[in-house]
Parts: C-alpha cells; sequence; structure tokens
C-alpha cells in the first residue's frame, strides 16, 4: 500500500504488487488490495485468483508498489489548499433564480 | 509508513498522538502513512497476523475432507470455500504488510508457534456433518466477529474484512443447507449431525475469546477502535441468532442452562470450559501438533515452487532485456 518508505524485506520476497480492477465496463479501476508475485504476469494471474473469484471486474491492472509515487499522507497538507479556497469552482457558487428551467 | 516516536521532538509528538486521538475519536479511518502510536501498530500486527494465520490454518480440518467428498457437487463447494479461506488469509497478510512488517517473517512466526491462530482450528472434524456444522457454527461465529470489525479504525483491515464478509456469507449458508439435507436422511444420518453440533458448539462459543474479567487488552482496543464489541456481548449476540436456527434445523444445542430469558429479551447460556479453552489455546488441543507440522510441512516443501518461479522470472526478464 504505501509506495515510497516501506522497510525492505528481511529476506529475497517476490516484489509488492498493488492491484486494480475494473468492476465492469464504464467504470474506473478501482485499487483492491496487493499480493507478492515474481513478475507481473504471474502478478496478474494472482490477482485473477485472489480479487475477481466472483465476477468482480473484467479488467485488471497490476503495478510495482514501488513504481508508485504517492503525495504526503496528510490530508491537511498544504499539497492540497490551492483547491480549498477556489469556492468558485463549484456551481453552487453561482446564484440563479429558482424559476430559470435547466440550469 | 510509520513515524516512529523516538524520532520527534516531544511536542510534535504529542501534536501527532492528538491529532491520531482526533481521528480515530471522529471514526475517521487511519490509513499506513499516517502517524500512529507504536503500542497501536503492534496491537494491530498481532490481531491481523492471527486472524491470518485462522484463515489458513482453517484450512486444514475442511480441507481434510475434498477428497473424500460425498458428490461432485459437495466437492466443488468444498473447494471454492476452502479457496476462499486461503484468499481471506492473503487480504489479511496484505493488510499486515502495510504496518512494515513481511508477510514471510509472520509465517515463520507461525510456524515457529510464536504467533497464534483460532483456537477452534485445533479440533478434528470426524465426519462430514462436520463439514456443515464448521460453516454454520464456525464460520457464524466468525461473521459474527468480523462483520463489526469492517468498521475498524485502520483503512486496509477495515477493507479487507469488507471483502472477507461479503464471502462468508456464502460459508455460512453453505454448511447450514449441508445439515437441512442430512437432517432429512435417515436416523443415523440425523444422528451425525446432532453429534457434531454437541462437539462444536462449546468450541464455537470460545471463538469470542475469555470472559471480559479475563481480557485485559480489550478496554484500550476499543479505545483505538480495532475491536468494536466486548468478548462477552459478541458471545451473547451469536448465541441468541443460532438458537432459532437450531430449532429450524431440529437439533438441540448441549447446554442444559440454555433458556429464553424473558426480561431481558435474550437467552442465558452455561460457562464455557475456560480451563479447555487454555489448554488448547496454549497448544494442547487435539490437533494443535497436527496443524503447524502440515503448515510447516507445506510451507518447505514448497520452497522449491517458489523459486522455480523466481527464476523463471529472472530468466524472462534477461532474455527480454537482451532483445531490446
Amino acid at each position: 500500500m504505501s509506495a515510497d518508505d516501506k522497510p525492505g524485506p528481511v529476506r529475497p520476497e517476490w516484489p509488492l504488487y498493488e492491484v486494480f480492477v475494473r468492476g465492469k465496463r464504464g467504470l474506473n479501476h478501482v485499487h483492491v488490495g496487493s499480493l507478492h508475485a515474481p513478475d507481473e504476469q504471474m502478478a496478474l494471474h494472482n490477482a485473477r485468483n485472489l480479487y475477481t473469484r466472483r465476477n468482480e471486474g473484467v479488467s485488471i491492472w497490476v503495478v510495482r508498489a514501488e513504481d508508485i509515487t504517492a503525495s504526503s499522507p496528510d490530508e491537511k497538507d498544504p499539497f492540497f489548499e490551492p483547491s480549498g479556497d477556489k469556492v468558485y469552482r463549484h456551481p453552487t457558487f453561482y446564484p440563479v433564480p429558482e424559476d430559470v428551467p435547466h440550469i | 509508513m510509520t513515524t516512529t516516536a523516538g524520532e520527534a521532538p516531544p511536542e510534535a509528538d504529542r501534536a501527532l498522538q492528538a491529532d491520531f486521538d482526533t481521528k480515530v475519536a471522529a471514526k475517521q479511518r487511519i490509513e499506513p502513512r499516517d502517524w500512529m502510536p507504536e503500542g497501536y501498530r503492534k496491537s494491530l500486527v498481532r490481531q491481523i497476523a492471527q486472524h491470518a494465520h485462522s484463515e489458513i490454518i482453517g484450512m486444514q480440518p475442511e480441507g481434510d475432507w475434498i477428497a473424500s467428498a460425498p458428490s461432485l457437487r459437495r466437492k466443488a463447494i468444498l473447494l471454492a470455500k476452502v479457496q476462499d479461506e486461503a484468499g481471506h488469509g492473503l487480504y489479511l497478510y496484505a493488510a499486515a504488510e502495510t504496518l512494515g512488517v513481511d508477510r514471510a517473517e509472520l509465517t515463520e512466526r507461525l510456524i515457529d508457534g510464536r504467533q497464534k491462530y483460532s483456537s477452534i482450528f485445533n479440533y478434528p472434524s470426524l465426519t462430514y456433518a462436520d463439514v456443515g456444522v464448521i460453516g454454520w457454527l464456525v464460520d457464524g461465529a466468525a461473521i459474527c466477529n468480523q462483520v463489526p470489525l469492517c468498521r475498524t479504525s485502520f483503512g486496509p483491515y477495515a477493507r479487507a474484512m469488507v471483502r472477507i464478509c461479503k464471502e462468508e456469507s456464502f460459508h455460512q449458508r453453505q454448511g447450514y443447507e449441508l445439515l437441512m439435507r442430512m437432517m432429512e436422511g435417515t436416523r443415523s444420518q440425523r444422528r451425525t449431525v446432532q453429534e457434531a453440533v454437541d462437539r462444536w458448539w462449546w468450541p464455537s462459543l470460545m471463538m469470542f475469546g475469555p470472559p471480559d474479567a479475563d481480557s485485559p487488552n480489550t478496554q484500550q482496543s476499543l479505545e483505538w477502535g480495532i475491536k468494536i464489541d466486548t468478548n462477552d456481548a459478541l458471545r451473547r449476540k451469536f448465541v441468541d441468532m443460532t438458537v432459532p436456527q437450531a430449532d429450524k434445523l431440529g437439533v438441540t444445542l448441549p447446554d442444559p442452562e440454555l433458556v429464553w430469558n424473558e426480561d431481558s429479551g435474550q437467552y442465558d447460556f452455561g460457562e464455557p470450559d475456560w480451563n479447555e479453552f487454555k489448554q488448547v489455546v496454549s497448544g494442547n488441543g487435539p490437533c494443535n501438533a497436527e496443524r503447524v507440522a502440515r503448515r510447516r510441512a507445506a510451507h518447505e516443501e514448497g520452497a522449491w515452487v517458489r523459486e522455480a518461479a523466481t527464476a523463471y522470472a529472472n530468466k524472462h526478464r534477461n532474455t527480454q532485456e537482451v532483445a531490446v
């Protein structure tokens, strides 16, 4: 799950992959969990067996956990501040009379 | 990842602790890279690992019957169920790994006897009715335990529990349906079901852990949101859920003190044999040695498969690099 600063395994282990599943056509791939596998192909097969035993998906992505770059964990981080004060990005910022149709 | 407490100056540490406490109190989830108290991390690792080990060891009592299933239908069902248990173990090991431990290390701790698993899996499954009763009572008790844990404070653990609970429902129903079918059979088949119920009832009640008075960590775990209900509360809930199911099935539960209490609106029931529980937890149950030995054998005898897969992956990678 955490991509960048996980302590290394105590012995040579299969690398960690994060698994993303598209539930059905038209939906985004969503992170569902992780697994270990010796390579990408076996990671895909393991993910099929582990995360889609009951038709949970139509498409799977696997990504080496160490290849993911993540933002800081704290949601109050200044990283997200630029969007905090821009209320004019939301439709509710603009009052429109109730009797104006279709808007 | 976890920030270790020792590195930060005391005032920064207090701010982190306060922030953590606020999140937990507001029922927000703690995620792996958030700061968390070391005790919280350790308790979670122990709890999730124990839970994962239980799923993996839990494959054995039922796995014993796969080759002797009475029909192809039952065999397919049992295979799917045991495969689910493996999957549940893997979801949970993955959740534990987000806390900075290594799955291989957890497996070592299990087969060295340094970490425990649920006491229930140290009992033998003597007949096919045991497969049904394990589904009905053991998975029923597990569901009772696990549904509240879908709201536990640690995000990856809660998400794993959501997946697991969805799948457990099939486990319980297939068990109950198997027993209903057997109860339609001969007198001997009905007796087999009743005897299996008699064997598993008390161990199932023990799955909720010792009485609250003997469970010193409960209070802290409740405050941290890694436990949602006390052992006794869950045990009581399980009894209330199960008695009508037993009536409908036509079996009796082997507890002479089990009686409806009009005043409390719940069942009164007897005390499990806590000495037996202590014995089984400390390694002296009927199957402890066998279960761990089998897990060790599977791990050690499977080493060549893991090595071969690694060798294949390396060879494949090298070939690709040459071709580029």
